[in-house]
């Protein structure tokens, strides 16, 4: 068995009895890297000698019998959203290409604190739009159960990454699916915390009342270790909530008896790939015969998600990206000879083409005369999405259906369609809208070979039942051992 | 609601302070119109009496001491800037 195939817990035994060091551990990223990488295409920026430094300085440490952080010497590989100071951060945008920041990002901070060694920024859909990696402003990562399919996004280097083992965990940030749709593509576990559990400071910003950063990882009890690393309050993001921050490993008993679970017919019937239900079924038969129950809710408002979305997320995104002007950071577009011809050239040379489409949809949307037609109106609409929610849980403990409607598609298959595009997000984009936790997991394989997803979304705040159901179900099956022929040993 | 047309899309480019090409500006033209008429599906729900959520959490004004605290170096802040100058950020003329 390969070192990144065990447990985080199972490795840390490991470091603690001297069988393994740190420089080991981040040694062995870094040679998986070059291994793999080169087919897969996640890694934007790695500092070699930066992290085989924090290596040593860790081993020191342990040497000296000082106390091992909760995340102590696992390497990790970070979302390029997320600003790590010394280490490059871009957003996978050409306008932030030279970009170096100055500060960390609180949950890059939170990693360091708990003595993680993050390795390396990871690749993504310029500044999180899109879900396919295809809108990188460097090139596309590809999927490591099969190279000619993507691996979702936007967090798709964060979850391909992770099914290619370079890391022992990776983070991801998720608007309207972005950790969870390249977990189910790429086979892994992707946890979208409560929006408000995981403090945004230092996440670049795409629409900010959706936002949240999360764990991917191979199998739920190591989600659990991160997510426990990186939860909780923060005074630099005054909508980070001051909730207390359960102990996760504590709630994974393996224990599922009595549990109501609400399965959404318009998620699990039309428009859903027949393998992907089959395997959402399977799931939901083991989970019965451990003693859950489940039934057939509806939702009456999900087909409204995705337009709901497309202008919320882009209005936020147009007074976001507003920021980049080729100023204070960024590339400045050279031979502008007065201020406003300076942004635009910047803006214009700098952004790719998804961006800018949505930057014009969200200015478009909150523009004089039409702010009341597209923006509030979606407003409302998510009021009626949280409501179903609300109804749903009034009788149930959690929600359970696909993560995503088909299996990973073919590069360059939906380019030519935004709309299309954005359909693929039905199953993810209310959860972001309602601003609750939920995390997919493994369930199956299609028979193309592609790994197949589930979603499991809790109550506000009520990571620990999800994680405790996701556990309970992993530790039945098997899916979850399965891994890409590429990193077959 | 009508058809976005070109002319609205180059005003909206400006708002945006993007610079389209003639070939983005045929393209996002066709791509806002397909993506409006895909977003007018919400007008079959009657929300006249729906309160709008601009948040899903109880978000609500955090106040803070009005104190000193440590903040970045003026050398640090200026280190990404394309341009600057006697510790300032500089650009091109605004006026003549």
């Amino acid at each position: 068995m390969s070192l990144f195939d065990q447990r985080l817990s199972e490795v840390h035994s490991q470091l603690r009895k001297r069988e393994l060091s740190v420089t080991d551990l981040v040694e062995a990223s870094l040679q998986q890297i070059k291994d793999v990488d080169g087919a897969i295409k996640a890694v934007l920026h790695v500092d070699e000698e930066a992290a085989l430094q924090q290596a040593k300085a860790l081993d020191e440490r342990l040497a000296k019998e000082e106390e091992m952080g909760l995340l102590y010497g696992l390497t990790a590989g970070l979302k390029d959203n997320i600003v790590t100071k010394g280490l490059r951060t871009t957003a996978a945008s050409k306008l932030l290409g030279n970009y170096d920041p100055v500060y960390d990002a609180t949950v890059s901070q939170k990693l360091k604190d708990a003595n993680a060694v993050v390795v390396a920024k990871l690749n993504m859909d310029e500044f999180a739009m899109g879900g396919s990696n295809e809108n990188s402003g460097f090139f596309p990562t590809r999927n490591p159960w099969n190279t000619e399919y993507v691996p979702g996004g936007s967090s798709g280097g964060s979850a391909a990454a992770m099914a290619a083992r370079q890391f022992f965990f990776t983070l991801g940030s998720d608007t309207g699916g972005s950790i969870r749709q390249p977990a189910a593509f790429c086979g892994v576990v992707g946890l979208k915390p409560t929006y408000g559990r995981v403090s945004r400071y230092g996440l670049i910003a795409f629409a900010s009342s959706l936002d949240q950063i999360g764990p991917i990882t191979k199998n739920v009890e190591d989600a659990a270790y991160v997510l426990q690393a990186i939860a909780g309050y923060d005074p630099y993001d005054s909508t980070s909530a001051d909730v207390e921050v359960p102990d996760y490993l504590s709630a994974l008993t393996g224990e599922v008896k009595g549990l109501r679970i609400g399965v959404p017919k318009e998620l699990i019937g039309e428009g859903i790939d027949p393998e992907v239900r089959e395997s959402v079924l399977a799931a939901l038969k083991q989970l019965e015969s451990m003693g859950a129950t489940w039934s057939e809710v509806s939702m009456p408002h999900t087909e409204y998600a995705v337009p709901t979305y497309y202008l919320l997320a882009s209005s936020e995104a147009s007074s976001n990206l507003a920021r980049f002007d080729g100023v204070r950071y960024g590339v400045r577009a050279e031979n502008a000879d007065n201020l406003i011809e300076l942004y635009k050239e910047t803006r214009s040379q700098g952004f790719g083409s998804e961006v800018k489409r949505r930057i014009m949809l969200g200015t478009y949307a909150l523009s004089s005369g039409y702010y009341d037609a597209y923006y509030k109106k979606a407003q409302q609409v998510r009021t009626l999405i949280i409501q179903d929610f609300q109804n749903v849980f009034a009788d149930f403990d959690l929600i359970l259906h696909p993560t995503t409607p088909t299996t990973a598609f073919k590069l360059g298959e939906k380019v030519d369609d935004p709309v299309k595009m954005y359909l693929e997000d039905i199953c993810t984009i209310p959860v972001n809208l309602a601003g609750l936790p939920a995390i997919s997991i493994p369930c199956g394989f299609a028979s193309n070979g592609l790994p197949i997803g589930m979603q499991l979304v809790g109550k506000a705040f009520d990571e620990a039942t999800i994680l405790r159901v996701a556990h309970a179900y992993e530790q039945a099956t098997s899916h979850h051992q399965r891994k890409p022929e590429l990193v077959r040993g | 609601m009508g058809e976005i047309t070109r002319k609205e899309v180059e005003h909206v480019a400006d708002l945006a302070r993007l610079k389209l090409t003639e070939a983005e500006a045929e393209r996002y033209t066709k791509d806002l119109n397909a993506i409006l008429q895909f977003a007018a599906k919400l007008n079959e729900l009657d929300t006249s009496n729906i309160q709008p959520t601009s948040h899903a959490t109880d978000v609500k004004n955090v106040m803070r001491e009005d104190a000193n605290r440590p903040s970045l170096p003026r050398e640090e802040a200026l280190r990404n800037a394309a341009d600057h100058e006697d510790g300032q950020f500089k650009v091109p003329a605004v006026f003549e």
